[in-house]
């Protein structure tokens, strides 16, 4: 576990050392407080499209660090060679695997944090009302649905040859998976046999990105999603990242090291 | 050497910076009152900046319903009418949006259904003034396409309902110079001088004038929306009749008839219309200017 934690903290301290985390959320932050310096109709208590912009902003901020934090980690130690003294220790590749998987979601979060506090900061004081625990489950299920992100896009970077090309084809699916995911039964009837069992078996294999975009819940101050539902979502996102995690282990245990 | 060098470079870019802001600051508003054809979004945009308009207005209508909405893959059943958005409760327009809106149906798998915890599933509208959320959307709407009549009606509809006549009436001047042949517009326009200012005489002169604008354009073969006739007539009857001209209001009413998707409505008005002029001498109609 210490060998673990001692790699996690590794990948942790290359995300303050790039500026990748800096730029996006100064960007953030800048489009945000435009817009909330804009004026309609000389209407000061209007406050919702300025959550919006910058809800939207922090989701795609938090898939651009996931993915471009976790498509470099085993590339980056293949490229350098340093994975071939870091194997030399007692370390094996399965705790390679989960201890990058540990340091890029904690890495995530850490991020998430800084930019739900923003968030919270901006809309409770146009708001006046503080909700926090809206925002935490925002946070919470934001950041499970990024375990399952980063998992993916680890076992791309033992598959795919180039780290360009691991990001691209990631972010192709998960975008893919949040825009069409929950959507694939009704295509699925309205398609002829087999294309329709095709279909629908592709709908119960995918992770159903889409359940922990509770965006609209913050955004229009929607009842909070009960807790026994968030922990089912956590439970499956877990059993998700597991599978896509032992994948991962599995290609990269007979994988050369040599680029 | 090189820091002078540096912060030569550096004041002479400020330098730079600051000519270029004077130059473009009194140009920029400029750009902005252009015509049409010169317009800086169509420059940027092109034909393109209708489509993001349309999108501007449909994330209004999100907002308005906090966000439950039908996607793209429900759209077979969600409502391609926008008179919802300005139409109070019980009104045939709700009852019929009420209707479309029921697109959701029962969760055809246990994904879909445990989906839903997450996801807005009552149909609600915004109210206690916070019909104003949707005015940002509408907003850019109208800046990225001029020509999309409905922005300006319905946000002019809920600029007065929010008591904000003066930003309603210059939104609705806005949409008049940029759509000179609109009668809903102008419809819009009679509606806040005589419910809301209080003045009817501008509203008969603006009424009038959609009633012309809308035979106009049914002259020119546009095949203009005979609901609207039906309400411009209405309107104006009712206002020609408080100010004590029976005769114009029955004229209207007549108008109104032919254009009314139910005419036996209106037909306890126009007797009660006739009763009064049988029992007293015409006054003669007022000049419609």
């Amino acid at each position: 576990m210490n060998t673990i934690l001692a790699l996690a903290g590794v990948v942790i301290m290359e995300l303050y050392r790039r500026k990748d985390f800096y730029v996006l959320f100064v960007l953030t932050v800048l489009i945000t407080l435009v817009m909330a310096s804009l004026s309609f109709f000389h209407d000061t208590g209007i406050v919702r499209y300025v959550k919006e912009i910058a809800l939207l902003l922090i989701w795609v901020s938090a898939l651009v660090i996931a993915v471009g934090t976790t498509a470099r980690q085993i590339h980056a130690e293949r490229e350098n060679r340093t994975i071939f003294p870091l194997l030399a220790k007692p370390v094996t590749r399965g705790q390679v695997i989960v201890g990058k998987f540990l340091g890029c979601w904690l890495a995530c979060g850490l991020a998430l944090v800084v930019f739900y506090l923003f968030f919270g900061v901006i809309s409770g004081s146009r708001e006046h009302y503080w909700p926090v625990l809206s925002l935490f489950q925002a946070f919470w299920l934001q950041w499970v649905m990024l375990g399952i992100v980063v998992a993916f896009v680890l076992l791309g970077s033992v598959v795919f040859a180039a780290p360009s090309s691991n990001a691209t084809i990631s972010f192709i699916v998960v975008f893919g998976l949040l825009l069409l995911g929950g959507h694939l039964n009704q295509v699925a009837l309205q398609q002829p046999e087999p294309l329709r069992s095709v279909i629908y078996t592709i709908y119960f294999v995918i992770p159903h990105l889409e359940w922990y975009d509770v965006r609209d819940l913050v955004i229009y101050d929607w009842n909070r999603v009960p807790w026994v539902d968030c922990a089912l979502a956590t439970v499956y996102a877990g059993v998700y990242s597991a599978l896509l995690l032992f994948g991962a282990w599995l290609v990269f245990r007979r994988k050369a090291l040599n680029l | 050497m090189s820091k002078l060098l540096s912060a030569l470079i550096l004041a002479l870019l400020l330098a730079g910076c600051f000519s270029l802001a004077t130059v473009l600051q009194q140009r920029a508003p400029h750009w902005s009152r252009r015509a049409q054809s010169d317009n800086v979004l169509k420059m940027v945009f092109g034909d393109g900046r209708r489509f993001l308009a349309d999108g501007f207005f449909r994330k209004a209508d999100v907002s308005f319903h906090s966000g439950f909405y039908p996607t793209i893959f429900d759209q077979a059943n969600a409502s391609q009418d926008t008179r919802h958005l300005t139409a109070k409760e019980g009104e045939p327009e709700a009852e019929e949006h009420e209707k479309q809106m029921n697109f959701l149906g029962p969760p055809r798998d246990w994904i879909e259904r445990f989906g839903r915890h997450f996801a807005v599933t009552t149909h609600t509208h915004l109210e206690g003034k916070n019909e104003r959320e949707i005015l940002p959307w509408l907003k850019v709407a109208a800046e990225l396409d001029p020509q999309k009549i409905e922005t300006y009606t319905v946000s002019a509809y809920w600029l007065r309902d929010l008591g904000k006549y003066k930003e309603a009436e210059a939104f609705l001047r806005e949409g008049m110079r940029n759509n000179p042949e609109s009668y809903e517009i102008l419809f819009e326009l009679g509606r806040l001088y005589s419910e809301n200012l209080h003045e009817p005489a501008r509203a008969r002169n603006v009424w009038e004038l959609a009633l012309r604008r809308w035979s106009d354009q049914q002259a020119a073969g546009k095949k203009p929306d005979l609901r609207d006739l039906d309400l411009i007539a209405v309107f104006l009857a009712r206002l020609e009749e408080n100010d004590g001209h029976p005769a114009r209001a029955l004229e209207l009413l007549h108008i109104a008839q032919k254009a009314s998707p139910n005419p036996q409505a209106l037909q306890p008005q126009i007797d009660d219309l006739k009763r009064q002029l049988a029992g007293q001498a015409p006054s003669p109609a007022p000049s419609s200017h």
